[in-house]
């Protein structure tokens, strides 16, 4: 196998001795099939033991392992040495703050994920005991993309109202609320709404469309947000209007 | 072992200089400049055409006949078509994708009603202005 | 909590973006038509003051200024809010009061375009 040179600049700090972040080089011998989460395990096991970040499964399933690959919020295991050029730029997730090296602080995201709901709501009880929820393949299908989110939260990175404003619920957050307000089984749709369509919601977002481009599973919460501002903006008005509301 | 997490600095009136995606965003959302010209535009001329006098109303037609008039106007027909009217329509699939039986239709034909409506509707108004 | 009202603006500016996307490219063609001097027959006096007195006309073109202003005013809300201006009730209160009185001086030319 052929192996390729690549210089690796990686984003360092360390709380108990940095006052803020700088950048380290590391010449790496790459081969050619190497994704840069390979670089950085090399790095690890070969150069520095101290650099710290985050992976597991390798396989673009886990979403432990996104970063700022030259600008781009991306996988690491999704992103080739072969289609970078010879420097390569690695830094933590841009909009959140630094836990220590290429290790962020998610707090506030899973806080957000909790909050819109991400469950099945039921006003009624269960069509029988015992029985499951049916569902048609079809109405499977209006929100099967939006299950593919692995909580890697490059959306969040990519997304600059939420850089500019961390009230904003988000992207991730909201597509998954979306995600349950189009599934057939729940009901809780016009509560989530309350929520979503609140003044941190729907309405922070701005149209930028860059979480979808950066969604390394192709959800494209950018959508989701988009249908849900209609949504909110019907039910705005049904609300107003005394008009029964969806799915109550 | 403390911790003391690192907020990096965002700056809030250049932001969008960070990359390509974010500068094609803002130039998309300056086209609300231009809607409010030829709004403002238009009412201007409703209230020449208000006065219900032939007189004003040729006067604010030969107002608007200068080089300048047709650069900013050429201008701005190309601005709008590239930064509102195109991505717009690129756009509308997503706000409103459409289910048939189980899969949802391809957002490409969303995007070319669009451009179908786009194209009468706009023949429709040379038609009655007497360009065609 | 409920349903904020920026879904009230929301509404409009989608609904203004989406009339603006489709007509203001023949509506800017015909000024630039107007700019070179080929007014076009339709823009004469007599023609376009027939249509402005018809009810459909006034109609149409309320429909088109009134979403126009509100997509206009919407955005430009999101613009300043972008550029880093983060007085946004000020903000907010000037586009909207623009565009309602924008909303005003249409329906009142328009009433006032007589045979």
């Amino acid at each position: 196998m052929n192996i390729r040179q690549i210089e690796l600049e990686v984003m360092r700090y360390d709380p108990e001795k940095d006052e803020a972040p700088w950048f380290q080089q590391y010449s790496v011998p790459c081969q050619e099939d190497w994704a840069i989460l390979d670089a950085l395990n090399y790095v690890k096991d070969e150069l520095d033991t101290t650099l710290a970040y985050r992976w597991s499964c390798h396989m673009m399933v886990c979403g432990s392992c996104g970063m700022m690959i030259n600008g781009e919020p991306s996988l690491t295991c999704k992103t080739f040495v072969r289609d970078l050029p010879d420097k390569v730029r690695v830094e933590p997730l841009e909009n959140f703050p630094i836990e220590r090296d290429l290790v962020v602080v998610l707090d506030d995201v899973m806080q957000k994920l909790h909050q819109v709901q991400p469950y099945i709501v039921r006003k009624d009880a269960p069509p029988q005991e015992d029985k499951e929820f049916t569902q048609s393949r079809g109405a499977l299908m209006k929100f099967k993309q939006l299950t593919m989110c692995i909580n890697c939260m490059c959306c969040y990175a990519a997304c600059p109202q939420y850089g500019l404003d961390k009230n904003f619920i988000g992207p991730a957050a909201l597509a998954l609320a979306h995600r349950y307000n189009l599934d057939s089984r729940d009901q809780g749709k016009s509560d989530r709404l309350d929520i979503l369509a609140d003044h941190d919601g729907v309405w922070e977002c701005s149209f930028v469309g860059a979480c979808s481009e950066v969604c390394p599973k192709h959800v494209d919460p950018a959508a989701a947000i988009q249908q849900m501002k209609i949504d909110g903006a019907m039910e705005f008005w049904k609300q107003k209007l005394g008009m029964p509301g969806d799915k109550s | 072992m403390s911790r003391r997490p690192y907020i990096r600095p965002m700056s809030q009136t250049t932001w969008y200089m960070r990359n390509g995606r974010y500068k094609v965003y803002m130039l998309r959302e300056m086209t609300s400049f231009l809607v409010g010209f030829y709004t403002f535009l238009t009412i201007y001329a409703l209230a020449t055409l208000a006065s219900n006098s032939p007189q004003v109303w040729n006067s604010f037609l030969s107002s608007q006949q200068s080089t300048g008039m047709i650069a900013l106007h050429g201008f701005a027909l190309l601005y709008f078509l590239f930064y509102q009217t195109f991505p717009w329509f690129k756009l509308a699939p997503k706000a409103m994708p459409v289910q048939v039986g189980e899969k949802t239709l391809p957002g490409i034909y969303i995007v070319i009603g669009h451009y179908i409506v786009w194209a009468v509707l706009s023949a429709f108004i040379f038609w009655l202005a007497g360009v065609i | 909590m409920a349903i904020a009202k920026k879904a009230i603006v929301w509404g409009l500016f989608a609904a203004g973006g989406t009339l603006t996307a489709f007509v203001f490219p023949a509506l800017i063609a015909l000024f630039l038509l107007i700019a070179t001097g080929n007014v076009p027959e339709g823009m004469q006096f007599e023609q376009i003051h027939v249509f402005v007195t018809s009810w459909l006309g006034k109609v149409c073109l309320f429909i088109v200024l009134f979403l126009s202003l509100w997509h206009a005013a919407h955005r430009l809300r999101v613009v300043a809010h972008d550029f880093g201006i983060r007085k946004d009730t000020l903000v907010a209160s000037t586009v909207y009061t623009l565009a309602a009185i924008g909303t005003v001086l249409s329906a009142y030319y328009l009433w006032m375009i007589k045979a």
